[in-house]
């Protein structure tokens, strides 16, 4: 089943209106071969969670940059994992101070993009640390 | 009954949308499971809505799960959109209009890309409406583009198509064009709130009275809605249920079971034919255009 293109939701967890970012990246990894659910501006952890059950997919990207990151993202890992969802990759995009970075990584979020980050480097890694699907 | 469509008949989520998924990749362990997905289907209403980019779809789309949910029924939703013949890859943007009802457990909703490959639309798309059916959705709706034969494809596997248009999408001739109106069984003047959606509905209506086409039937209905007010999208939600009995009269279904099995015995032809031995050196041969392909194809159906 190599073959099969990979699925990811991106979403927009919390209040900034900012998808500019989202909606740049949901085309580059449509042209890198993904598909792309987007869900759109200001998603609640459970919207996110039971989008992400329906569409059954392999990797959920987090776009914010409100500032509530702490907040948001470990709880949208959290009801992933009630959900039998704990092998779907969860990353992370936006403006988030280091400190953070090393606690949402505690939290499960598996990589957080930067700034300056490529699509090419994001595609890349969503290949090699997606789940193998049986 | 294997557990696995037991969990899914009971209305589990997960194991819907990771059949769902197998479905999608053509994975062989479905094949074993067809049978039982079928007896396991409660007979929803399978409706598909089509209609040019920019007419509405998804928002109209959002409206009636509005409305059928009033209704107490629990909504299955499969919307396809293209995937990139180069990349394969796709952008599923449907959700957006329906966020509404994402919180709704009553309500599943699953983006599928069309997959190109042999048509992939028609071929894995009844069968994650036969496992939405399973899982006891009803009504069930397949909401595709309709911008070329897609939605023939459609109304071929739906038992109600709804084609939706906007008003200034086009002149009569547009309209009148093959295809589109020909495969309704009901239309929605979407974004009624403009100028012209009662002009363009009467026109239709005058149109559709009249014109040739699959004239043994009735005109379908031609109702305005405005989906971001909800205006009209009871009525619509009535006249697709009211269709129902007419899609279930026994020429109808038989109709449908034959394009069905039609698909299905191409499908088939065409995967068996891709996994024999000779197909690299049949092909070749149709390229050198030293064989024709109907020959091709004979040779490789022959055991």
């Amino acid at each position: 089943m190599t073959d099969t293109p990979i699925r990811v939701l991106i979403a927009k967890p919390g209040l900034d209106g900012h998808d500019r970012g989202a909606k740049v990246l949901a085309r580059g990894l449509r042209d890198e071969g993904f598909e792309v659910i987007y869900t759109g501006l200001r998603q609640t952890p459970e919207m996110i969670a039971d989008a992400a059950e329906q569409e059954d997919v392999d990797v959920v990207g987090l776009s914010i940059l409100s500032g509530a990151h702490m907040a948001l993202l470990p709880r949208t890992v959290a009801l992933l994992r009630e959900r039998g969802m704990s092998d779907v990759l969860v990353a992370a995009g936006g403006i988030i101070p280091d400190a953070d970075i090393v606690k949402l990584k505690e939290a499960g979020v598996a990589e957080i993009f930067g700034p300056g980050t490529s699509i090419g480097e994001i595609a890349r890694y969503f290949r090699e640390h997606v789940r193998q699907r049986a | 009954m294997t557990e696995e469509i037991a969990a899914i008949s009971s209305g589990e989520r997960l194991p819907l949308a990771r059949l769902l998924t197998r479905i999608e990749n053509r994975d062989p362990s479905v094949r074993a499971l067809m049978p039982e997905l079928f007896a396991a289907g409660r007979g929803a209403h399978l409706v598909g809505i089509t209609g040019p980019p920019g007419s509405g779809k998804s928002t109209l789309v959002n409206a009636l799960i509005a409305e059928w949910r009033r209704g107490g029924r629990r909504v299955g939703i499969l919307a396809v959109d293209p995937s990139s013949p180069y990349t394969r890859g796709a952008i599923l943007g449907d959700r957006i209009r329906m966020m509404e009802h994402a919180a709704d457990r009553d309500v599943f909703m699953r983006s599928m890309a069309s997959r190109g490959e042999l048509g992939g639309l028609a071929s894995t798309t009844w069968i994650a409406a036969a496992a939405l059916d399973a899982a006891g959705y009803d009504p069930v709706l397949i909401e595709t583009v309709g911008a070329g034969q897609s939605e023939v494809e459609i109304a071929r596997l739906a038992e109600t198509t709804v084609v939706v248009e906007a008003p200034e999408m086009g002149d009569e001739v547009q309209a009148i064009k093959a295809g589109l109106l020909e495969v309704a069984d009901v239309i929605a003047v979407n974004k009624g709130d403009r100028p012209g959606a009662d002009r363009a509905a009467r026109q239709l209506r005058a149109m559709l009275s009249t014109a040739g086409g699959r004239i043994e039937r009735k005109p379908p209905p031609v109702l305005v809605t405005t989906a971001t007010t909800g205006d009209g999208v009871a009525a619509l939600a009535d006249a697709v249920d009211a269709h129902r009995s007419q899609a279930r009269e026994p020429l109808a279904a038989r109709e449908r079971a034959s394009s069905q099995v039609r698909r299905a015995l191409a499908d088939l032809a065409s995967e068996r034919a891709g996994a024999d031995p000779r197909w690299e050196e049949t092909v070749g041969a149709v390229a050198r255009r030293d064989l024709d392909p109907l020959t091709a194809a004979e040779r490789l159906s022959r055991d």
